[in-house]
C-alpha cells in the first residue's frame, strides 16, 4: 500500500507547489472531500472503536444501567475465574483444533484445486467447473448447515447410503450425534463451502507467472508434474505465505457460525468455541464482565499468533506482511 | 475428435496426468452440485412420500404443494420482505460510504488522507468483541429496529480499499481537466469517478448484497423477539434447528411451533430453496467482476 503510483506522484507535486498555503484555506478548498469522508469516519469510530472502550468491563464488576464512574473495579478477578474454569480449557482445545484443521485443509485443498484447474486446457470446461465451485460460497451457513445435516442424516443421507451400499459400514452412522466426528464435519463443510472461492487468488497468481518459464521447461523435457513442482508452486509461494500469515492471525477468531449451526447439545463438548462460550456465558447468563474477559483473551492470542507467524516467516522465507 | 488424436499422441505420463485432472474436476462438480439438486428434488416431492427416503436428483411424486404451504405462512412473507429490504438498503448505503471514502483517500492532495487510511486499516484488525458490541447496540437503542441491519456494518475498510485501488488506476488527468471545466470535487465524484468505477462497484455490490441476504445472527441477537423484523435466513435457521435444539431458546416462537407440526423434510427443503435461489440467479453474471475485484484486493493488501 505504501508504493506510490505515478498518478499519485503527480498529485503530490501539485501539492508541494502550493505548500505554505494555510491549512484552513486548503480545508475550505477540499470541503467536499471532508464532507464525503468525515461522517463515515465518525461512523467507523462509533462502531469499530467505541466497543474497545467496553473492554474496561472485564476489569469491573459490571452492572448494566450504572454510570461508568460508579462501577466497582475488580482488577483481574474475571481473568482468574476464566483460567480456573475447567470448561475454558475444553473450549480452547476445540477452538485450536478446529482452526488448525481448518487452516491446513483450507490451504492445501484450494492450492491443489487451483493447480489442477490451471492444467485444464479446455476453457469452457474450466469456466464451468469454476462457476460451479464458487456456488457454495454464496450460500449462507444456515443453508450449508441444513444441507450438511441432510447429507449426513441416517435417513436417506447420501453419505450413509454410499457407505452402506459399499459395505464399509453395516448400519448408518449417526454423524451429527458423535462428538468425536464434529471437528471433521466442520472442517469438511468449510472446505466444501470455500474451496472454489479460495482458488481465485491462487489462479490469479498462477496467471502472473511468465509463460516463457513453461516453454523453457518443455524444451528441457519436463513432464507436467515437474512443471508444477518447479514453476507453478514456487511461482505462487509469495501469495501462499502472505495468506498463511494472515490466516494464522485469525486462528482463534474462527467465529462461531459453523459451530453454532452444526452443533447440538449431544456434541457440545466438542463444538463449543471461544466466541460461542462468550455468547453463552456472557450474553446468555448475563455475565458481561466474564464474557468480555473471554473476548479480550481471544484478541490477545490473535495478535500474538500473528506476530509469531510473521516473525517466523520473516526469518525463514524473507516474506512477511510487515 | 481432434482432441482425442492429440491426447493419444502424448507420452503416457501426460495421459495419466490428464485423466487424473479430469477425474478431480468431475468429482468436485458432483460433490458441489449433488446436494443442491437433492434438496431441490426433495422440495418438489410430495412430503409424505419423501419420508420413505431414497430421493436423488429428481422428484418421485412431483408437486408444488410444499411451496404453497410455506408461502401460506405470514411469517415467511414478512421474512422475505425484510430480507429484500435490508439487502437493497444495506447494499446502496454500503456502496455510497465505501466509494466516497475510497475517492477521498485516493486523492494524494487531500489533507486527511493519511489519517483516514490508517484509521480505516486499523478497524480490520481491532474489534471489541461480541459483548461490548452488543452493549453498544443496546445503549444506542437499536434493539428491535430495522436500523440494526444496515447501520453498524455501514463502513467496511476492506471494501473501501478495493474500490480505492481501482480508482488509483484511473488517470488523474481526467479529474484535473474536469476541474478546469469548473467542476468541484463533489461533481467530479459523481460525474467522473463513479461511472468509471462501475466494475469495482459491481463487485462490492455483490459482496454487500450477499452479506446482507445471508445474515441471520444480527436478527438472532437483536431482533429475535420482534416478529415484524425477522429475516428469511433467521426463519430458516429456526426451522432447521427446531429438530435438534430446544425451540424455547428462540424468543420469537410462533413460526417454529407451527412449522414443527408440519415440517417434514420437504417443507424444510422448500424454504432452503427459496432462501438460496436469488443468489444463484445473480452470481454467475457477476463472476467476471468479482474475480477481478478479489484479485485486485489480494494484490493490494
Amino acid at each position: 500500500m505504501r508504493t506510490m503510483t505515478a498518478n499519485q506522484e503527480r498529485q503530490m507535486e501539485s501539492v508541494s507547489r502550493k505548500k505554505g498555503g494555510a491549512f484552513w484555506k486548503k480545508f475550505f478548498q477540499q470541503r467536499y472531500l471532508y464532507l464525503m469522508s468525515v461522517p463515515f469516519v465518525l461512523w467507523a469510530f462509533v462502531f469499530s472503536y467505541l466497543p474497545l472502550w467496553g473492554w474496561t468491563m472485564a476489569f469491573q464488576k459490571f452492572k448494566p444501567g450504572i454510570p461508568f464512574g460508579d462501577q466497582k473495579w475488580v482488577g483481574l478477578q474475571y481473568f482468574r475465574e476464566l483460567f480456573a474454569d475447567e470448561q475454558f480449557y475444553r473450549v480452547l482445545r476445540n477452538t485450536l483444533a478446529m482452526s488448525t484443521m481448518g487452516l491446513v485443509a483450507g490451504f492445501v485443498v484450494p492450492i491443489v484445486f487451483a493447480v489442477v484447474l490451471n492444467e485444464v486446457r479446455a476453457m469452457p470446461v474450466k469456466r464451468f467447473v469454476q462457476t460451479v465451485s464458487y456456488l457454495p460460497h454464496f450460500v449462507s451457513w444456515v443453508v450449508v448447515a441444513g444441507i450438511v445435516t441432510k447429507m449426513l442424516s441416517t435417513e436417506g443421507g447420501v453419505v450413509n447410503d454410499i457407505l452402506v451400499s459399499l459395505h464399509i459400514v453395516d448400519e448408518p452412522i449417526q454423524f451429527m450425534a458423535k462428538g468425536g466426528l464434529f471437528w471433521y464435519i466442520v472442517t469438511a463443510s468449510d472446505v466444501w463451502k470455500e474451496m472454489g472461492w479460495n482458488t481465485i487468488i491462487y489462479l490469479a497468481a498462477i496467471a502472473g507467472i511468465g509463460p516463457e518459464l513453461y516453454e523453457a521447461a518443455k524444451v528441457d523435457g519436463a513432464s507436467r508434474l515437474r512443471q508444477i513442482w518447479h514453476i507453478t508452486l514456487p511461482g505462487i509461494r509469495p501469495t501462499i505465505v502472505v495468506l498463511l500469515i494472515m490466516s494464522i492471525g485469525h486462528l482463534v477468531g474462527i467465529g462461531f457460525e459453523k459451530q453454532f449451526l452444526l452443533g447440538n447439545p449431544l456434541v457440545s463438548d466438542y463444538s463449543q468455541v471461544l466466541d460461542l462460550y462468550a455468547l453463552n456465558y456472557g450474553l446468555g447468563l448475563g455475565r458481561f464482565s466474564f464474557g468480555t474477559a473471554i473476548n479480550i483473551f481471544n484478541s490477545v492470542i490473535s495478535v500474538f499468533l500473528l506476530l509469531v507467524a510473521n516473525g517466523i516467516f520473516k526469518r525463514t522465507t524473507k516474506e512477511s506482511i510487515f | 475428435m481432434q482432441a482425442i488424436r492429440r491426447f493419444a499422441g502424448r507420452p503416457w505420463s501426460d495421459q495419466l496426468f490428464e485423466v487424473v485432472v479430469y477425474v478431480i474436476l468431475i468429482l468436485v462438480t458432483v460433490v458441489t452440485l449433488y446436494p443442491f439438486l437433492n434438496v431441490l428434488a426433495i422440495s418438489l416431492n410430495d412430503s409424505t412420500d419423501s419420508v420413505r427416503g431414497g430421493l436423488t436428483i429428481y422428484p418421485r411424486v412431483p408437486t408444488f404443494k410444499n411451496y404453497e404451504t410455506i408461502f401460506a405462512f405470514g411469517g415467511l412473507m414478512t421474512g422475505l420482505k425484510i430480507s429484500v429490504l435490508r439487502t437493497v438498503v444495506g447494499t446502496l448505503m454500503g456502496l455510497v460510504s465505501a466509494s466516497m471514502l475510497a475517492f477521498t483517500i485516493s486523492r494524494a492532495d487531500f489533507q486527511g488522507r493519511r489519517f483516514i487510511s490508517a484509521f480505516l486499516a486499523l478497524t480490520m484488525y481491532v474489534s471489541g468483541g461480541l459483548i461490548p458490541f452488543y452493549i453498544l447496540i443496546r445503549d444506542l437503542n437499536m434493539m428491535n429496529t430495522f436500523a440494526v441491519y444496515v447501520l453498524p456494518g455501514l463502513v467496511s475498510a476492506f471494501n473501501v480499499f478495493i474500490i480505492r485501488s481501482f480508482i488509483d488506476g484511473i488517470p488523474f488527468a481526467l479529474q484535473e481537466s474536469a476541474k478546469l471545466d469548473g467542476a468541484n470535487d463533489w461533481t467530479i465524484f459523481w460525474r467522473v469517478i463513479l461511472p468509471l468505477t462501475k466494475p469495482a462497484l459491481a463487485t462490492i455490490a455483490l459482496f454487500l448484497a450477499v452479506g446482507q441476504w445471508n445474515a441471520w445472527f444480527d436478527t438472532y441477537l437483536y431482533n429475535g423477539s420482534s416478529e415484524k423484523l425477522t429475516t428469511l435466513q433467521f426463519e430458516l435457521m429456526k426451522v432447521l434447528q427446531s429438530t435438534t435444539t430446544n425451540a424455547d431458546q428462540f424468543r420469537g416462537r410462533n413460526m417454529t411451533e407451527v412449522m414443527r407440526q408440519i415440517s417434514p423434510e420437504s417443507v424444510k427443503m422448500a424454504i432452503t430453496i427459496v432462501v438460496t435461489v436469488p443468489i444463484l440467479v445473480v452470481y454467475p453474471f457477476l463472476q467476471k467482476y468479482f474475480v477481478k475485484g478479489m484479485t485486485l484486493g489480494a494484490v493490494k493488501s
